[in-house]
């Protein structure tokens, strides 16, 4: 039952391993480019989870200096993750260009595919 | 002037940064070169000044916006990262004048402008990742190197260079997430970000919280080791550097995993090294094995590669197993090892992959099977590539056999007789791959696709000159060398539990 016990207390980070290996997973078995990158996303997104989630507390506020708030969030993870997020974008941005260029080079987005044409020239 | 002699840590990442923002903005190629070249020689001079306050008066801390670490981010510059960032611009200023003809080749001339910026942008995230004492302002910097290193590797002549650089931005984003989760599980444990900071407050956390630490531990090397490609997580690596622009492979190969292994060091020595003792996590052990097995096996495969450029991967692959290992003996003379050959390797390896260029821009071939008789042809390249060459192998009064030496003498240290056998017969390895070359280069009559080919112009050859000229100088006299190594591994063990 502990362990049980143990599962229903952390469910948050249940979720979040969760995403995360179903992210890497994804980036792994699949082929195609554009889904490979949907995967290394979900992957990503998983870590914003892994730092915001700890920093609410429940019922805390915005740490704003004022006598009638005593219990305040962490506001940091917050600003971390934007930034995590931009970079994830960026990422995401970069990484669906170059599917572009691959495309317009080898005609195809399958892994597969393309090492096949490339052996072949 | 005092201004700036306070500021120049900051100076050491924004400079770069402006200096990509504006060459952005430029039309013509020229004036884009001129301002990278100009930026890229103020880099080492900064580095220098560094290098010179932390050996006068110790550490340098720079606080961003006034405000005090741990609460803002700090700038912290003591002797192992003034090294680095003295390597990094140092091997960027000196191969600057060279990219100019390299990249006119490669690159069509309205892209050549965002080149520099790209350029540019890499050296802010590779400096940025050395000069920061803060662990998730890392992270960003290894996103802003890495996404340039990916734009720089698509600029490759070859259509496979797309699919390089596409692999390379998978690969190398999970590394960077994993890092980043890693430095999560340190900050849950601690609620700290500042290296020094996370040094301090490991320990108190370890009792109740060793298996987050344990994690985040693996993480982060699993991570860095991704992106500073240890073996077997350097598959990204041999695709990349063989087809990425020729002058972007020597900038790469002398400064991007090199920086990554600093990261590395920083982590396992100043934050958990200090925090905890290190025979609690079998990380080290883990480490030298896997570095073995990097200086045989991809040795073995420069042995029957058939490309120029990639056999030299191959081998970089090989050497920065030498560094990994100096680093998992954790002693004395195997830290000195390791740390030395980062700007040993550095500059061997920038010379052989400039020298491959100088072949790539005369003949426009680098397939092995085609360069016989190079070294007739091409006698000052040639030269310079067999001094780089005999580096790689580790012969006396080169740079190679100092690193060597610590390294044997590191393993000997702990015991591990049949460690300092294999490192020198790996050695062996390397004498046949490039003892290989050097005989097709030099001993055969020249091909026939060979009888235009020349030593490159000067801005080409006089780099090349100069990073073989340092293989051997820093080879006899090692006191820049391997005396700031040994003082930087001597403070680094020193804050070892």
């Amino acid at each position: 039952m502990d362990f049980f016990r143990t599962v229903a207390d952390h469910y948050n980070y249940v979720i979040t391993i969760f995403v995360m290996v179903a992210g890497l997973y994804i980036v792994t078995s699949r082929g195609n480019l554009i889904k490979k990158l949907v995967g290394l996303a979900i992957f990503q997104t998983s870590v914003y989870l892994l730092y915001i989630e700890p920093g609410k507390i429940l019922g805390g506020t915005a740490p704003i200096l004022h006598p009638d708030f005593t219990v305040y969030s962490n506001p940091l993870p917050h600003v971390l993750i934007l930034t995590a997020i931009v970079v994830g974008v960026a990422t995401l941005a970069l990484g669906l260009a170059l599917v572009v260029r691959i495309n317009e080079a080898f005609g195809s987005i399958e892994e597969e595919e393309i090492i096949e044409k490339d052996r072949a020239p | 002037m005092s201004a700036a002699w306070l500021h120049l840590p900051i100076l050491q990442v924004v400079l770069p940064l402006f200096g990509a923002i504006a060459a952005a903005f430029l039309k013509r190629s020229a004036s884009a070169f001129a301002l990278a070249l100009v930026v890229s020689w103020l880099m080492p001079v900064i580095a220098g000044a560094l290098l010179w306050q932390v050996l006068t008066g110790g550490p340098v801390s720079y606080h961003l916006g006034g405000w005090e670490p741990p609460w803002g981010i700090e700038y912290r510059v003591d002797l192992l990262n003034a090294f680095v960032l003295l390597l990094i611009s140092a091997i960027g200023a000196v191969i600057m004048p060279a990219a100019r003809r390299s990249i006119d080749l490669e690159i069509e001339a309205d892209r050549q402008p965002r080149f520099y910026c790209m350029f540019l942008l890499c050296l802010t995230g590779l400096l940025g990742i050395a000069i920061t004492g803060d662990a998730f302002n890392a992270f960003v910097f290894l996103e802003i190197s890495s996404l340039s290193t990916y734009v720089l590797i698509a600029l490759g002549p070859d259509r496979r260079a797309l699919l390089a650089a596409y692999r390379y931005l998978i690969v190398g984003t999970i590394g960077a997430t994993f890092y980043v989760i890693g430095v999560g599980l340190l900050y849950l444990v601690t609620g700290t970000l500042n290296m020094a900071d996370l040094a301090v407050r490991i320990g108190p956390a370890w009792e109740a919280q060793s298996r987050a630490i344990i994690a985040a531990l693996g993480f982060i090397t699993v991570g860095v080791g991704l992106k500073l490609a240890l073996f077997p997580l350097h598959a990204w690596l041999p695709n990349a550097y063989t087809y990425a622009p020729s002058w972007v492979t020597v900038f790469l190969s002398a400064s991007a995993t090199k920086v990554a292994i600093y990261l590395l060091v920083r982590f396992y020595f100043s934050v958990f090294g200090s925090a905890v003792d290190l025979d609690l996590l079998p990380v080290a052990t883990f480490i030298v094995a896997l570095s073995v097995a990097a200086m045989f096996l991809a040795s073995i495969s420069a042995v029957f590669e058939p490309n120029l450029k990639r056999m030299l991967a191959y081998s970089s692959v090989a050497q920065i197993g030498y560094i990994t290992l100096g680093i998992g003996l954790q002693n004395q003379a195997g830290v000195t090892g390791g740390l030395v050959h980062i700007v040993n390797h550095g500059m061997m390896k920038a010379a052989l992959f400039l020298a491959a260029g100088a072949v790539l821009l005369r003949v426009r071939t680098v397939r092995i099977a085609e360069l016989a008789g190079i070294g007739r042809k091409m006698p000052w390249t040639m030269a310079a590539f067999s001094v780089a060459g005999l580096g790689l192998i580790g012969t006396p009064g080169t740079t190679g056999f100092v690193s060597k030496w610590y390294l044997v003498l590191g393993a000997i240290e702990r015991g591990w007789w049949p460690l300092a056998f294999l490192i020198v017969a790996s050695s062996v390895i390397a004498l046949v791959y490039v003892g290989r070359f050097l005989e097709i280069a030099w001993m055969r009559e020249p091909a026939e696709g060979l009888a235009e080919a020349a030593d490159p112009p000067g801005s080409v050859l006089l780099p090349l000159l100069i990073l073989a000229a340092a293989t051997i100088y820093f080879g006899l006299d090692t006191a820049l060398t391997a005396g700031i190594a040994g003082q930087a591994a001597q403070s680094l063990l020193g804050g070892m539990r």
